[in-house]
């Protein structure tokens, strides 16, 4: 008798145990003492002080949302949110992309907010317009911007000052920048002049626009990386590896080129405003508007908050979202200088946040800004550019070769 | 007369009793094992054989965002045999198996043995073997990463102080492939080591008494005594690292970049699997080539199970 009641036991309480666990799941995702929690999901480690007090600030207003973040590094995020959204796991509240948003909306994982935003008379004029375009999807809008970035040409003063060069401005072209390359390029102390790197924001995206190039044609149907504009450009990008004036590839991907310029070993490359908080730790570096082609250009992109359609907290998670794209949250985040805020007339404070870069350079670009193309395929279209372009950076094969092989990929997935 | 009957009846009436008592006795048995069993074997069910049976189902079908898919055949499996990056990952996988398996048991049963014998501080010796084991992968690929780096490594400084110019062991396509091997033999040998010295322990001490009578000398023992007898442990511990070494991973995930310029003369099958299901969300291509990997596996075990008859001693 004693063991039967011993096993019994045994197996009440374990039953008792799971469903303990599962019970605290849900509590978890739901209601906690009359408090709502919502999930937060975004991707950049940089921002969570940013992100922190803008809860806080968030709380103040509405002390029973609770907001939990989830921070996912960027390499993962979109991974972790295609298995979440197939089962319906998404964080109520998460960042989304540019290259994503048409996926997402289509799929119907993400909530439209137009309607929202009408009954609630939430403005939508205060953020650039190129943002809201890339956010409304079949005339809905499904994003409220967040932030905006372009790309500036950092260099570290400390190698123009030895060389005797004058620091980079507007003035500056592509045989500028190649030229300067070539000057400041000292084998010696193991200093490149400049890091081409293999990235289509912020770098061969726009120097193919610069040449006066496209990435996907306007009816959505073509890529342009096999057009005589875009070759020309891509080459221009790999010219720096073959003339020794940049780390090659392979140095680039065993130390990031990111790291390499900010412990002096190269003296000029493009980066966006993201690395603000990196590059101002050393006081050589500074910012300047990326060098001009035929014409000027400089890929734009920013952020947004979404709503995910598996939330239970529509409301809540509404109120967070308005509240994120606020004038309150954008001077946080300009205050702490780690992104430029999308909401108008913010810029400024996010400027003067680490006054001696020249942070203007960014905010200039916007004016002749082209926004990061975003079709229903961009993901897989991204990944055939790194696939085929690292071999043409790596000098395997020729650029004509790796344009028509990555137009011919890159056409297919967009035929699909 | 009368009385056999009735003892007979006795006896046979206490058989009955007996029987049905080790019948119930043996049906409450399984009752308990059963359900003692129940939750690893509902775990296996559900976490193993039923994705094995639903990846099976998924390789004839096509995957769209989020979840939807079509069946479309045997498509896949049409794909497969025309796609060249895969043919390249089987050739980097079996170099990757060819290498590995055979030096990484080769080095074990030599620490194995030499840690069998009575040596000083032998213990922290096999704690220091068996380190790399309880490391998780992810932090031994970050460290090697580190030590393999061309321009600020280790191995290149070390290499620069006798004046070579080191390789750029994690870039360079003809060498990445041999890098990773390496640190996987190197991890690989604890946990193995382990295997044979309980392996070793097993063999009994009077073949070596009567060895050591006979006049038989260390090397003598160690071919005639020790490898015949440690044959079963070799055997499951080269059934183990095959299929380890089939699916590996995570070292070259952490140790080659995506864009990385070695990537497609390292890329394993399973690598290749993540890619087509996590990052091209190309599952169903992704479902065949995890069907047609088990199938090589299935296949190698069972070759290896008939040839173990020609080298493996049971005791």
């Amino acid at each position: 008798m004693k063991k039967w009641i011993i096993m019994l036991l045994t197996v009440v309480f374990g039953v008792l145990s799971l469903t303990g666990c599962s019970d605290s799941d849900t509590a978890s995702s739901g209601e906690k003492d009359g408090k709502v929690e919502i999930t937060y999901g975004f991707w950049d480690k940089k921002q969570v002080p940013a992100i922190e007090e803008i809860i806080k600030l968030f709380n103040e207003k509405y002390p029973d949302i609770e907001v939990k973040t989830e921070i996912t590094p960027y390499g993962q995020y979109f991974q972790k949110l295609e298995t979440a959204a197939t089962g319906g796991a998404l964080p109520d509240v998460l960042w989304m992309n540019g290259a994503h948003v048409v996926q997402y909306a289509e799929g119907k994982v993400i909530l439209p907010l137009s309607e929202m935003a009408e009954k609630d008379n939430y403005s939508l004029d205060n953020y650039p317009e190129s943002l809201i375009d890339l956010y409304t999807v079949d005339g809905d809008i499904y994003g409220i911007p967040k932030d905006y970035d372009t790309t500036g040409l950092w260099y570290n003063k400390k190698i123009f000052d030895e060389a005797g060069v004058s620091y980079p401005d507007e003035t500056w072209d592509w045989e500028k920048l190649k030229e300067v390359a070539k000057q400041l390029t000292d084998e010696e102390k193991g200093i490149w002049g400049y890091a081409a790197l293999m990235g289509n924001q912020g770098g061969y995206y726009d120097f193919i626009w610069q040449n006066g190039g496209y990435i996907i044609s306007e009816d959505g149907k073509s890529v342009g990386f096999d057009k005589p504009e875009a070759i020309e450009a891509l080459e221009y990008n790999v010219s720096f590896i073959k003339e020794g004036l940049s780390p090659t590839q392979a140095q680039m991907t065993e130390t990031a080129a990111s790291e390499l310029f900010s412990s002096g070993k190269i003296a000029m490359m493009f980066d966006g405003p993201w690395m603000v908080p990196e590059y101002k730790k050393n006081p050589d570096l500074n910012v300047a508007v990326v060098p001009q082609g035929k014409k000027r250009a400089v890929s734009i992109h920013g952020l947004s908050n979404v709503i995910s359609s598996n939330t239970n907290h529509k409301e809540e998670a509404w109120k967070f979202v308005q509240f994120l794209g606020s004038k309150e949250a954008a001077e946080v985040f300009a205050k702490t200088g780690t992104v430029i805020p999308a909401y108008d007339g913010t810029q400024d404070a996010w400027k003067e946040s680490v006054p001696n870069l020249n942070l203007q350079a960014f905010i200039d670009g916007a004016d002749y800004s082209v926004p990061l193309p975003s079709v229903k395929n961009t993901g897989e279209i991204w990944q055939y550019e790194t696939d085929v372009l690292k071999k043409a950076w790596s000098e395997e094969i020729s650029i004509e070769e790796a344009a028509e092989e990555l137009a011919k990929k890159a056409n297919e997935a967009l035929a699909k | 007369m009368k009385e056999v009957p009735l003892q007979t009846e006795v006896k046979s009436a206490k058989r009955i009793k007996v029987s049905s008592l080790a019948k119930t006795r043996k049906r409450s048995d399984y009752f308990w094992a059963y359900l003692m069993i129940a939750p690893t074997m509902l775990g296996l069910f559900i976490f193993y054989l039923w994705p094995i049976v639903q990846n099976f189902y998924f390789s004839f079908t096509e995957w769209g965002a989020f979840g939807q898919y079509e069946w479309t055949g045997l498509d896949n499996y049409k794909r497969l045999l025309e796609d060249a990056t895969l043919v390249q990952a089987f050739k980097n996988t079996i170099i990757y198996i060819i290498l590995t398996v055979p030096i990484g048991i080769y080095l074990s049963i030599i620490v194995a043995v030499l840690l069998n014998q009575n040596i000083k501080g032998k213990s922290i010796y096999r704690t220091l073997f068996f380190l790399p084991v309880i490391t998780m992968p992810a932090a031994i690929a970050m460290v090697w990463k580190w030590l393999y780096n061309a321009d600020y490594g280790m191995l290149n400084y070390l290499l620069s102080l006798v004046g070579i110019k080191g390789p750029q062991w994690v870039s360079d396509p003809n060498i990445a492939l041999y890098s990773i091997i390496a640190v996987a033999i190197w991890s690989g040998i604890g946990y193995n080591m382990v295997i044979f010295l309980s392996g070793l322990q097993g063999i009994p001490k009077m073949y070596y008494e009567a060895a050591e009578i006979d006049g038989a000398g260390p090397v003598t023992v160690f071919f005639k005594i020790t490898l015949p007898l440690l044959s079963p442990v070799i055997f499951f511990v080269t059934i183990m690292s095959l299929i380890g070494a089939f699916q590996v991973f995570d070292l070259i995930f952490m140790m080659i970049g995506k864009s990385s310029t070695a990537l497609e003369s390292t890329q394993s099958i399973v690598y290749l699997f993540y890619q087509h299901a996590f990052v091209l969300n190309d599952k169903g291509y992704a479902a065949a080539i995890a069907v047609l990997l088990l199938a090589v596996i299935l296949i190698i075990t069972s070759i290896q199970m008939v040839l173990q008859k020609k080298w493996v001693h049971y005791d």
